[in-house]
């Protein structure tokens, strides 16, 4: 969730920031440029060859047979035949890269081939296809590539095509698993519906989708076809003599290994340096391509939140009565060299019992602000800057690790939007249950089992023996968020932290849960922590409610005071432009223009851009929230007074 | 009658989409689910018809078998009395159009906006470059983006652009009937109203037929001229707009209505839960709301009623035994 919101402000942020070119990480890499550099000059002699002064590489010369390395006219010696090892291996190398390169290029067009037809065509045809390649998989490679220089003859052309279909199954498979994804997407469906065909549809929607990952393929396997050609030719199956190539000399080499050792090393050297540097740069093209290890994802999680040094720490002592009393709390995204002051300075007090509705659009910082409370905003890139967030008068900013540990789940528990995402598919919701209460309560299992049951009873789940043993998936929408509320409610929490837990609910299913909420609140004083952008929702349950635009709380009161006559410009645009049932013929009036970018923010109300009651003062110094009248607080220089609308 | 019948422009008749079934390679049978079953419904030229219901009542795959994304296991879609299913696909992709839920997922990641426009006026309308410039110009104009928005690629957008590059791309042919399947759903709060109000002006001046699906039933209020409530693949009800949200006939659709947050209004906490729907692989015999329904007498659970005008009003069916009395609204 906060990477989506974190996403967000990066969608937000204008002008858009160039990505770095693929190039640019590609050199930013150090292994994979040094394989750039080594590749480089092997690829360079090997294509300058006929240009060199190189000796004949097949001219034998028996008097000067076995020469050792730096022998006079022979750089690198010669071999049994008195051939030039130099000139052998620069021409032999450039025969094998030839070969390994083109059969990896037959192998990636036919496989990616099959690989996009099965995976469109889905059904019978997917099927055949499929188990012709499980079946082209399931020989040994070597014995594959043998048959079939037995059935055409040696020769290194067979050998190629031998390598090349061996690699077929490779490039097949994983385009499959891609366009599988990719045609159950809706583009294809607008695509057929803008009229073209399956074919089109093949080359000019999937294709440029699955381009990045077979040029990944390829950078990974090419080095290991040459290796496989070297293997072929080393069994005198590829290269014919006297023609050189890399396997063949290796081939050559052994039967003199014990005497003259450097006509294997050699060659073996040569493949050793192509299949290395070919490896760095297919894992550097991997990473560079990759959208998911570009923006950093793959990261190991922190435990908690990175919390700046020095905290900036408002002074005002923490109100030790309130369940949650946060005050000035700020999180940052540093992203680059950007800064995204996601929650901007964020001031809440609920107490024991009441349930306080964050209001906002996406991208507000309603998800973040949540989020940092406990330290689950991942860090890099999230930092908490500034704040205390008092927690019975305990001030949770500044404790330990151990503490927060102890927290989470027990004192504070969180609700999430789609319960499928935060339940594990794999485990029976009852072990979920047991697992969450054992985690912070010495009962055995079977105890923990009984207080499981009861939990599910108390949140109203038909057969709650029976269910206890099912997984989520087996669950509806509203049973499972229903499994997750009795999770959060294990162990006994003051307050609980529900991020849009009705957003992805149906209408009845919705309306069941927040009642059901509701009553758990006021039968176990619990605090509440509603978070949602569904105003509806809000009069429902919440007490309070706060609006947060760009970062900031703009309006702040009781629900019925908020929503009947908002002081703030930005709250009554809200409410405005989402129909209401019962009043159809009421105008939708649209928020104009978009939020500000967090990361440029300016001087002055975040609104003023898109208010229409804006004047010059609105766009200077800092607007506080301050009390406008019973109850209500706004961000806000010119107020509505109640009743008045927005002209 | 004869007027309104004039005006008929999509016409279905028992259209049934069944998943599953057959059996395996060992002659067991396959689970079945019906996901559209016996499904009747006439759209009128001009209306908005919109179709509520929730999660798994079928009414998405009513919708792609309405845009001949899919095909029905039983029954017959009549455009201007031409079947559909014997028109093939593009003949129905330039009459019938479909504006996506999820705007960015619907945009080839890789196309430019101009590409995306451009493919139903190539491929479905067979427009010279000429011609699908002039077109592209009055299509990016008519839905509020700048001209050198086509030159750049989806991720660029935010999501209620995007949606708007998604209605364009469904008006680029020129069709007769869009299908909307949850257009606004995706969008903030801030953005659906711009989408709507964008939606409501393009009808007007093209003189388009809309098929509006949502699950939000203020929505569905504010922009249809006539509503159909799904159930479990059926149609329960259907009426003008204001008198279905006024006086629903069908327990389920008081249900939906009851159920709707409405800000500033705070229910009393009610007791017990609305209940689950049936399992669609062992639907229950009869009426399928049936087992939620404090309505239900004995033959509920015995057959199925038909969707007919059970009252005076002959705009208003609903297919329950036991409607909701007229004077319980009054």
């Amino acid at each position: 969730m906060t990477s989506a919101a974190a996403a967000a402000v990066t969608a937000e942020s204008q002008p858009r920031r160039e990505r770095p070119s693929t190039l640019a990480l590609l050199l930013n890499n150090r292994l994979a440029a040094a394989g750039l550099v080594v590749l480089g000059l092997v690829v360079g002699a090997a294509l300058a060859a006929p240009i060199l002064p190189l000796a004949d590489p097949n001219a034998t010369d028996p008097a000067h047979r076995l020469a050792p390395l730096f022998a006079p006219a022979h750089l690198l010696g010669t071999d049994a035949l008195g051939r030039d090892i130099l000139s052998r291996l620069i021409w032999g190398t450039r025969v094998s890269l030839a070969v390994g390169v083109s059969a990896s290029l037959i192998a990636a067009v036919v496989g990616s081939a099959i690989g996009l037809v099965a995976g469109y065509a889905g059904g019978r045809s997917d099927q055949i296809l499929m188990r012709l390649i499980d079946l082209l998989m399931a020989f040994p490679y070597i014995l594959l590539a043998l048959a079939i220089v037995a059935i055409l003859g040696p020769g290194l052309i067979n050998a190629l095509y031998a390598i090349a279909i061996v690699n077929v199954p490779f490039f097949a498979r994983n385009i499959r698993g891609i366009t599988v994804g990719l045609a159950r997407r809706e583009f294809i469906d607008a695509a057929r519906l803008s009229g073209k065909g399956p074919l089109r549809i093949l080359w000019s929607e999937i294709l440029p989708n699955v381009l990045p990952t077979i040029v990944i393929t390829l950078s990974t396997t090419v080095g290991w076809m040459i290796l496989e050609t070297a293997g072929l030719s080393f069994l005198g199956l590829g290269a014919q003599p006297p023609q050189a190539d890399l396997g063949s000399m290796l081939g050559d080499g052994r039967k003199v290994m014990f005497t003259a050792p450097t006509i294997s090393l050699v060659p073996g050297l040569m493949i050793f340096l192509i299949v290395i540097s070919i490896n760095l740069i297919g894992d550097g093209i991997r990473d560079a391509l990759d959208p998911r290890l570009r923006s950093g994802a793959l990261a190991r999680p922190s435990f908690r939140t990175a919390i700046a040094e020095p905290l900036d720490r408002p002074t005002a002592p923490l109100d030790a009565a309130a369940t949650l009393d946060v005050k000035g709390l700020r999180t940052d995204f540093r992203m680059g060299p950007e800064i995204y002051h996601a929650c901007g300075g964020v001031d809440l007090t609920i107490a024991p019992g009441q349930c306080l509705g964050l209001v906002g659009e996406s991208g507000s910082g309603k998800s973040v602000t949540a989020m940092s409370l406990m330290g689950l905003v991942p860090s890099p890139p999230g930092i908490v800057t500034g704040g205390t967030i008092g927690f019975r008068g305990e001030d949770l900013a500044t404790a330990k690790n151990e503490r927060i540990r102890t927290l989470r789940g027990s004192a504070i528990a969180h609700v999430f939007q789609d319960p499928l995402a935060t339940l594990h598919p794999l485990f029976c919701v009852g072990d979920q249950i047991v697992e969450a209460i054992r985690a912070h309560q010495p009962l055995s299992r079977s105890e923990a089992e009984g207080k499981a049951e009861e939990l599910l009873t108390l949140v109203r789940i038909p057969n709650p023996a029976e269910r206890m043993r099912a997984l989520p998936h087996e669950l509806s929408g509203g049973l499972r968020q229903r499994v997750s509320i009795a999770m959060a409610l294990a162990n006994d929490p003051e307050l609980i932290i529900a991020d849009e837990p009705t957003t992805a609910l149906d209408v009845t299913v919705q309306a069941d849960i927040l009642r059901l909420l509701d009553t758990l609140r006021h039968d176990r004083k619990l605090a509440v922590l509603f978070i949602t952008h569904d105003f509806g929702v809000v009069s429902e349950i919440a007490d309070r409610v706060a609006v947060m635009y760009a970062g900031k709380i703009v309006e702040t009161g009781p629900t019925t005071a908020v929503l009947a006559d908002p002081a703030h410009p930005y709250t009554r645009m809200l409410i405005d432009c989402v129909p209401v049932m019962g009043e159809p013929e009421r105008r939708l009036d649209a928020v104009r223009g978009r939020p500000p970018a967090v990361n440029q923010l300016p001087a002055g109300c975040s609104f003023a851009a898109r208010c229409p009651r804006v004047e010059p003062d609105c766009s200077t110094g800092e607007i506080v929230l301050d009390e406008k009248r019973n109850g209500l607080q706004a961000r806000c220089l010119h107020p509505l007074e109640p009743g008045e609308t927005l002209a | 009658m004869t007027a309104v019948s004039d005006a008929r422009l999509l016409e279905v008749r028992d259209l049934s989409r069944r998943f599953g079934g057959g059996r395996t390679l060992f002659g067991v049978k396959k689970p079945q689910l019906t996901a559209v079953g016996a499904l009747s419904l006439d759209l009128q030229k001009g209306e908005t018809l919109g179709i509520v219901g929730e999660s798994g009542c079928g009414k998405s795959t009513l919708a792609r078998l309405l845009v001949g994304l899919d095909r029905p296991s039983a029954g017959t879609i009549r455009l201007d009395g031409e079947d559909l299913a014997a028109a093939g696909r593009r003949a129905v992709a330039a009459k019938v159009q479909y504006v996506f839920q999820d705007p960015v997922s619907s945009l080839n990641p890789r196309h430019t906006i101009r590409a995306i426009l451009e493919a139903p006026m190539r491929h479905l309308l067979g427009l010279g470059k000429a011609e699908r410039a002039r077109r592209l110009d009055q299509l990016i104009e008519d839905v509020n983006l700048r001209p050198e928005f086509l030159e750049r690629y989806p991720h660029e957008f935010s999501g209620g652009q995007a949606q708007r590059i998604g209605i364009a791309r469904a008006l680029a042919a020129d069709p007769d009937v869009v299908v909307l399947d949850e257009p606004v759903s995706a969008l903030d709060v801030s953005v659906q109203a711009q989408v709507l109000n964008l939606l409501e002006r393009l009808k007007r001046e093209r003189g388009l037929t809309y098929v509006f699906i949502s699950h939000d039933l203020a929505v569905v209020e504010s922009v249809s001229t006539r509503v159909a409530v799904m159930y479990f693949g059926a149609l329960v009800e259907t009426a003008p707009a204001r008198a279905i949200f006024a006086a629903p006939r069908h327990p389920y659709t008081r249900l939906l209505i009851d159920s709707a947050q409405i800000p500033g209004r705070q229910r009393a906490p009610k007791s017990g839960g609305s209940g689950e729907l049936p399992d669609p692989y062992n639907p229950p015999p009869g009426c399928a709301f049936a087992p939620r329904c404090s309505r239900a007498e004995e033959i509920c659970g015995e057959a199925m009623p038909g969707l007919e005008a059970r009252s005076g009003d002959s705009q208003h069916h609903v297919a329950c035994f036991n409607p909701i009395p007229l004077a319980a609204h009054s």
